[in-house]
């Protein structure tokens, strides 16, 4: 009670602050909900706002990890790879699954594989780290070239989406699929908010800027760098389930390959590490553009470890 | 001045009729997702240079297909997905769209769902999904003259041919190698299953795309010592196979190439590696042909024609993107004769192509005899009975050393029905009957 009154007595509520948030708040959810769905052609939802969303949404992912955490991983591609074919799997043997259920499922998948991945960060920092995830993505590749029960036995390794519906909604439609993705992204971002704000999410930070420190004053740097992979892959395991599910609507493997998560630690480097909303701008200016500029790959991975070894 | 002010009213009302007419005139429209760079440019500029070729001689020589011009635009997609879609819902919009023709079993997969809600026909010549040549599941999906199956079969077969027999096969080894896509794995279990049948021992190496490394997979083979080597390849990795065949001392006369490994661009990059080298083809090579002769003389006498290298004139893609037009066109042709002389719907195009029956005598009058068989679509078999033919390479130009040769088609349709019915019960879709395919949705 006194704590929370020396609380209210230090931080006054700033007013002004409060109302414009809430304006911003309200307006962003007004054009997501409103605007976009009614007036928005075919052409904008399917091709630039669906791959945009899911390819946020992994960048938020990723960014709790490597931007929050300080662990740098190029396997991002391959966690949406398993949250896409894991849905993919729950969907078609568990007969009347809610597509909620499979999602978090298909989450949960990605979760325990970043789990597994994440092990070697207990010993391996930067560069070495960077090597280590980079198993994850080929692992995943092969394996779900070489099994063909993960793909359903389909010949080619194609898999194709299901009928989406939530409540017996049909959402196969563009409009549909894009309410779902748009629904999804936004829990998920306020979710991730929510996290780095509390206190797992310093934890994350007092380990990437100082692990040692973190230790001495009694931060749990292995239970702290696995729960940050765990989550991180959870959230990019969905953004494989919407990239699949509402904007391709048929994966194969090969399409989770290297390139997809050079292109999301990218945006998360452009955006901003540490940074929510860097997640969104870049993957939206880098549409506008429609192209990645390749070039740039050096030196932004460049930059990149040099932020993860200075933290 | 009355008289002038009357010739000018009348000048003025001709004017707005014509450009009425010319704001009305009918036109058929192909969106075409080409690919002009990236790895795999060679088959696309060869195709959809044909392709486009094609449709100009339509348009240059008949005005059309009974009056309805064709029109088209090309969307970049780089052999990609993302891009593919991409490009489609860019073009989507577009009106009198008459089929969509991606070259690519990727973007085709990423296509099936979005073109059987938009009702508009996708036509994978030569490749694609082999199941969707069930017209009962697949009704808008056309994977037309020969599907991967078809393609496998006659292969095996020409190899049984060589051997003096298919009983000859017994004991016989032979290694596949395959692209490491979509499109190179859609043959694993035929192959296997030919092999249980007839008794061949079978392995089969994947190349990882792009291909241009295939040492460890040559040496590979070399242990396996086979008789035959089919290369199931695509773009860059077959003249790299070819090259690391030699090297490797393995004979060019004994590696088979698959339909997507049978073009001039697979072969001239190796050289010498190459002499000897058999593929299998649907279309003959060669500008022989009176179509293409029509097409040099007025597309390209015209200076319309669309391939800046004319020596490419009359080279495998080349000739394949004109077969593709040839069935395009008079799919159009035939649901005209139907709908009327008009620019048709999507789903009025689809009911074309269902009734796409060329006999040996048409493909003769439209000026083909020769560069393919022919081809007879049904509601139910949307691949046609294509026949085949195989070509060899002798270091300057394909010839031909077989006759046109039927695949198994008996065999393989009831593992294409058990592959589309499970499709069919995955995705809650109702099997269709006679009825059902012929009915046409107005919109």
């Amino acid at each position: 009670m006194a704590v929370q009154a020396l609380d209210a007595a230090r931080l006054p509520v700033d007013w002004a602050k409060l109302v414009q948030k809430l304006a911003l708040a309200t307006a962003l959810f007004v054009v997501a909900y409103g605007v976009v769905p009614a007036y928005a052609s075919g052409y904008l939802v399917e091709a630039i706002l669906l791959p945009f969303l899911a390819l946020s949404l992994a960048a938020v992912g990723l960014n709790l990890l490597t931007g929050y955490c300080g662990q740098l991983s190029l396997g991002s591609s391959a966690f949406m790879a398993v949250g896409a074919f894991g849905a993919y799997n729950f969907n078609l043997r568990v007969e009347g699954l809610p597509l909620a259920v499979t999602m978090i499922l298909a989450g949960i998948s990605a979760a325990g594989f970043g789990v597994v991945f994440g092990l070697p960060s207990l010993r391996l920092r930067g560069f070495y780290l960077a090597v280590s995830t980079l198993a994850a993505q080929f692992f995943v590749q092969w394996a779900l070239t070489k099994f063909g029960w993960f793909s359903n036995d389909n010949p080619s390794g194609v898999i194709s989406a299901p009928h989406l519906a939530v409540a017996g909604l049909s959402l196969d439609s563009a409009t549909g699929r894009y309410l779902l993705s748009v629904t999804t992204v936004m829990v998920l971002t306020a979710l991730v908010w929510r996290l780095v704000n509390s206190a797992t999410g310093r934890n994350f930070i007092a380990v990437r800027d100082n692990e040692t420190a973190a230790r001495v004053i009694g931060v749990p740097v292995l239970r702290t760098k696995l729960l940050a992979f765990a989550i991180s892959s959870f959230i990019i395991g969905i953004a494989g389930v919407l990239w699949a599910f509402t904007y391709l609507r048929t994966v194969e493997p090969a399409g989770f390959n290297l390139d997809r998560s050079f292109q999301i630690l990218f945006i998360i480097i452009i955006g901003g590490l540490a940074s929510i909303r860097g997640a969104f701008w870049v993957r939206r200016s880098s549409l506008s553009s429609r192209s990645f500029c390749p070039g740039s790959a050096h030196s932004c991975s460049a930059a990149c470890s040099i932020r993860a070894f200075s933290t | 001045m009355t008289f002038f002010s009357h010739l000018r009213k009348a000048a003025i009302a001709t004017a707005f009729v014509l450009g009425a007419t010319a704001v009305h005139a009918e036109e058929q429209y192909f969106p075409l997702q080409s690919y002009r760079v990236g790895p795999y440019a060679a088959g696309g500029t060869g195709f959809f240079g044909g392709f486009i070729d094609y449709l100009n001689l339509i348009n240059i020589r008949d005005g059309g297909v009974n009056g309805a011009k064709l029109a088209w635009s090309e969307g970049e997609t780089q052999y990609e997905v993302e891009k593919g879609v991409e490009v489609y819902e860019r073009l989507k919009s577009n009106p009198g769209i008459a089929a969509w023709n991606p070259l690519s079993v990727g973007i085709a997969y990423a296509m099936i769902d979005r073109i059987t809600d938009d009702k508009v026909p996708l036509i994978t010549i030569n490749h694609g999904r082999t199941d969707t040549t069930d017209g009962r599941v697949f009704p808008y999906v056309f994977p037309l003259l020969l599907n991967p199956y078809s393609e496998t079969s006659g292969i095996v077969n020409y190899i049984a041919s060589k051997e003096g027999g298919l009983d000859k096969l017994k004991g016989k080894n032979i290694v596949v190698l395959y692209h490491g896509s979509p499109y190179g794995k859609e043959t694993i279990p035929i192959y296997e299953l030919l092999s249980q049948k007839y008794g061949f021992e079978l392995s089969q190496i994947e190349v990882p795309h792009p291909g241009n490394e295939q040492q460890a997979q040559w040496l590979t083979i070399r242990r396996e010592h086979p008789d035959y080597v089919v290369l199931r390849g695509w773009g860059v990795m077959n003249p790299v196979a070819l090259k690391t065949a030699q090297k490797t001392g393995f004979p060019a006369d004994h590696i088979i190439g698959n339909v997507w490994s049978n073009s001039e661009e697979d072969v001239i990059p190796a050289g010498d590696a190459a002499k000897g080298y058999t593929a299998i083809t649907t279309q003959a090579s060669g500008e022989r042909y009176p179509v293409v002769q029509e097409i040099v003389k007025t597309v390209y006498g015209d200076g319309k024609g669309n391939l800046e290298d004319k020596s490419r004139i009359g080279s495998v893609y080349h000739n394949l993107g004109i077969v593709n037009g040839i069935l395009n066109v008079e799919a159009v042709r035939i649901a005209q004769a139907k709908f009327g002389n008009r620019t048709l719907t999507g789903d009025e195009v689809r009911w074309g192509f269902k009734h796409l029956k060329l006999d040996p005598a048409r493909v003769e009058a439209l000026g083909a005899k020769d560069l393919f068989h022919s081809i007879n679509v049904s509601w139910d078999n949307h691949e046609g009975d294509g026949y085949v033919t195989f070509q060899q390479w002798d270091g300057k130009k394909w010839n031909v050393v077989s006759d046109w040769i039927a695949p198994d088609w008996k065999l393989l349709r009831p593992i294409i029905e058990k592959s589309s019915e499970a499709y069919a019960k995955e995705k809650g879709i109702k099997i269709r009957t006679a009825e059902d395919a012929d009915a046409v949705v107005s919109n």
